[in-house]
């Protein structure tokens, strides 16, 4: 197990943990009671801990190497997956995965950001960071759906699209804009969960949708922790400050009218019990889709378009008028 | 002993007596270091006359330049931008618009006006790289969504003049939300067959370019203009070398495909009248 710094409290405890199982398992003294006095010990910590998390303490949760990440909750929730690659015009971009599902008999097309489980597969992955054709790639098996009358699920999980020279020459920005475009007006429900890193515009560029959920150990923002502290602070220190500031857990986002709701983790976050996790979001999204499903097409865009329409803070002044 | 020995030390004209430009009579070309008045470098559509380096101008500037004989009609001028996150960083967010509306003559990072263009009926919305690096807050996404709904109404074609570093992040989440809010009332304005021309200036970057300023049906820029999703210093910390000579830049983003053509400022207004002229002839025909 990996524990976060501000999980220590909990290293030890089940350091001890093991240490009076085996001592169980070694003699004949019965530890029963110990057991089960820590047990309750580690429950309770838990509570305090996980109950108060900071912002910054769930950006480092929503990144905890345990994780799990798209394809381990599309492997949990369907019965069969054909994975389809490329963007049939440059290449196949190894962080946004996406495929042909069956959920419960259900035909889904499911797209997500995909970060790689050991050192080797996150340099594979790029560490979650998609190129233009990762977008393009994604938009393509949209366009599929559309044409098929499947729904699209949306699993968010990124640090940000790459910033990159080849990024740049095929056109990062371009990708995501048009995806904005496109799934504004895609005929078919599009379903967006944010899974673990929701970090600006390669958040976004898979993430409009009807309905926009949040797993509740994530964070999504106009930028991530660190880079706003870079900027704005002019050192990389004041990210615990920023991520406060920029208001960007789950419970924010929903109190902000930004998101449709909360989607609750195990205890200790999505980690601890991934299949739970799974079977949780799968039933979620079965929920959803069926909702979803059920509407009028041109109504679902316009509501879409509207709960996007609606989104914004401002004051309204008397000013003079100016000169025609 | 030398003849050019200095008698004496420091300087011995008066301060009364000292002469001076005034400031805001002389500018210094930021590309070319040639100093020009600025009456030159206005009647000159505020490039420098002698590198042609387009210096950045202000949305009223454009205004003046593209509407018929300068005129035109300010739309949505009252909302402006409040501190709703009570942001702090080494300054406030209040205190930042406090100052960008003592700095500035405008409400906020961009200004929308209708107004003619060769008689033909254009709304222009346009940004100030001077109210906080141009940064699309809500203000900025409601008030392109107005004006694509006013566009609807009125039906005229609707035109961009992007300026902007990204995202305002003192917004937060509100402000990456529109970067779907403008990309989705653009598919509207699609859907009513009025065309969109996306004017990108320098520079622009970001979550602008990231969403409407790349959706023009008609992509164009300036010559020079830094235009990118990351920014240079991003990408450069991001891949440890040094970028290549001209990354980024309008020209780079024609060769690869994302813009349709650069104009000199000088023919901005002409070429504006032709666009309008093209497409009002092709709805007639429709």
């Amino acid at each position: 197990m990996v524990f976060l710094d501000f999980e220590k409290p909990l290293e030890s405890l089940f350091e001890k943990l093991d240490k009076i199982k085996q001592v169980g398992e070694d003699g004949d003294i019965d530890v029963s009671e110990m057991v089960k006095e820590i047990e309750t010990k580690i429950k309770n910590t838990q509570k305090t801990i996980y109950e108060n998390l900071t912002g910054w303490q769930k950006v480092q949760l929503s990144r905890h190497p345990e994780r799990p990440y798209s394809l381990y909750y599309v492997e949990e929730m369907t019965k069969a997956f054909t994975e389809l690659h490329g963007d049939r015009t440059f290449k196949d971009d190894k962080a946004i995965v996406g495929g042909l599902a069956n959920i419960d008999g259900m035909s889904v097309v499911i797209i997500g950001h995909q970060k790689g489980v050991n050192t080797k597969m996150r340099q594979f992955r790029n560490f979650g960071m998609a190129n233009p054709e990762g977008y393009r790639k994604a938009l393509r098996l949209m366009k599929l759906a559309e044409r098929f009358n499947i729904p699209v699920v949306s699993l968010i999980d990124t640090p940000g699209a790459f910033p990159g020279i080849e990024a740049e020459e095929r056109g990062q920005a371009e990708a995501i804009a048009r995806n904005l475009f496109e799934m504004a007006q895609l005929k078919v429900p599009i379903l967006c969960y944010v899974i673990g890193e929701g970090a600006s515009g390669g958040a976004i560029g898979i993430g409009l949708g009807d309905r926009i959920y949040m797993l509740e150990n994530t964070w999504y923002s106009v930028i991530s922790p660190e880079s706003c502290s870079s900027i704005l602070w002019r050192s990389w220190d004041h990210k615990e400050k920023a991520a406060e500031a920029l208001k960007l857990t789950a419970d924010d986002m929903y109190n902000f009218g930004i998101i449709d709701g909360i989607i609750k983790e195990p205890l200790g976050g999505a980690h601890t019990e991934p299949a739970a996790m799974a079977k949780i979001l799968k039933k979620h999204i079965k929920k959803e889709l069926a909702e979803l499903m059920d509407m009028n097409p041109q109504k679902r865009i316009d509501q879409r378009i509207k709960k996007y329409s609606k989104i914004g803070e401002f004051d309204k002044v008397k000013i003079k008028v100016s000169q025609a | 002993m030398g003849w050019f020995k200095r008698l004496k030390e420091g300087i011995q004209t008066a301060t009364q007596n000292k002469k001076e430009a005034p400031d805001g009579l002389w500018f210094k070309c930021k590309s070319c270091n040639e100093t020009s008045t600025n009456k030159e470098l206005k009647e000159n559509f505020f490039k420098c006359p002698f590198c042609n380096y387009h210096v950045r101008i202000g949305s009223h500037d454009y205004f003046e330049m593209i509407y018929d004989n300068g005129k035109f009609v300010d739309l949505f001028n009252n909302l402006v931008s409040k501190d709703f996150l009570d942001w702090t960083d080494l300054k406030s967010y209040s205190d930042r618009l406090t100052t960008a509306h003592e700095k500035t003559d405008v409400m906020d990072s961009i200004s929308v006006a209708y107004g003619k263009v060769n008689k033909m009926p254009l709304v222009i919305a346009a940004m100030d790289f001077s109210f906080i690096g141009g940064s699309m807050g809500s203000v900025m996404g409601e008030k392109i969504s107005m004006a694509i709904d006013y566009c609807i109404e009125v039906g005229a074609p609707f035109m961009i003049i992007s300026k902007s570093g990204g995202a305002r992040m003192m917004e937060s989440a509100f402000s990456l939300m529109q970067m779907a809010k403008t990309s989705a009332k653009l598919t509207l304005l699609a859907k009513n067959k009025l065309p969109y021309f996306s004017f990108l200036t320098d520079p622009t970057t970001g979550g602008v370019t990231a969403s409407f300023a790349m959706l023009g049906d008609i992509n164009f820029s300036e010559p020079g203009a830094l235009i990118g999703f990351a920014g240079p210093r991003v990408i450069k910390e991001t891949i440890k070398k040094d970028l290549p000579e001209g990354f980024q830049r309008s020209e780079f983003l024609v060769e690869h495909g994302f813009l349709d053509f650069i104009v000199d400022r000088k023919d901005l207004t002409n070429k504006i009248g032709e666009l309008l002229a093209f497409f009002n002839s092709a709805s007639k025909a429709s």
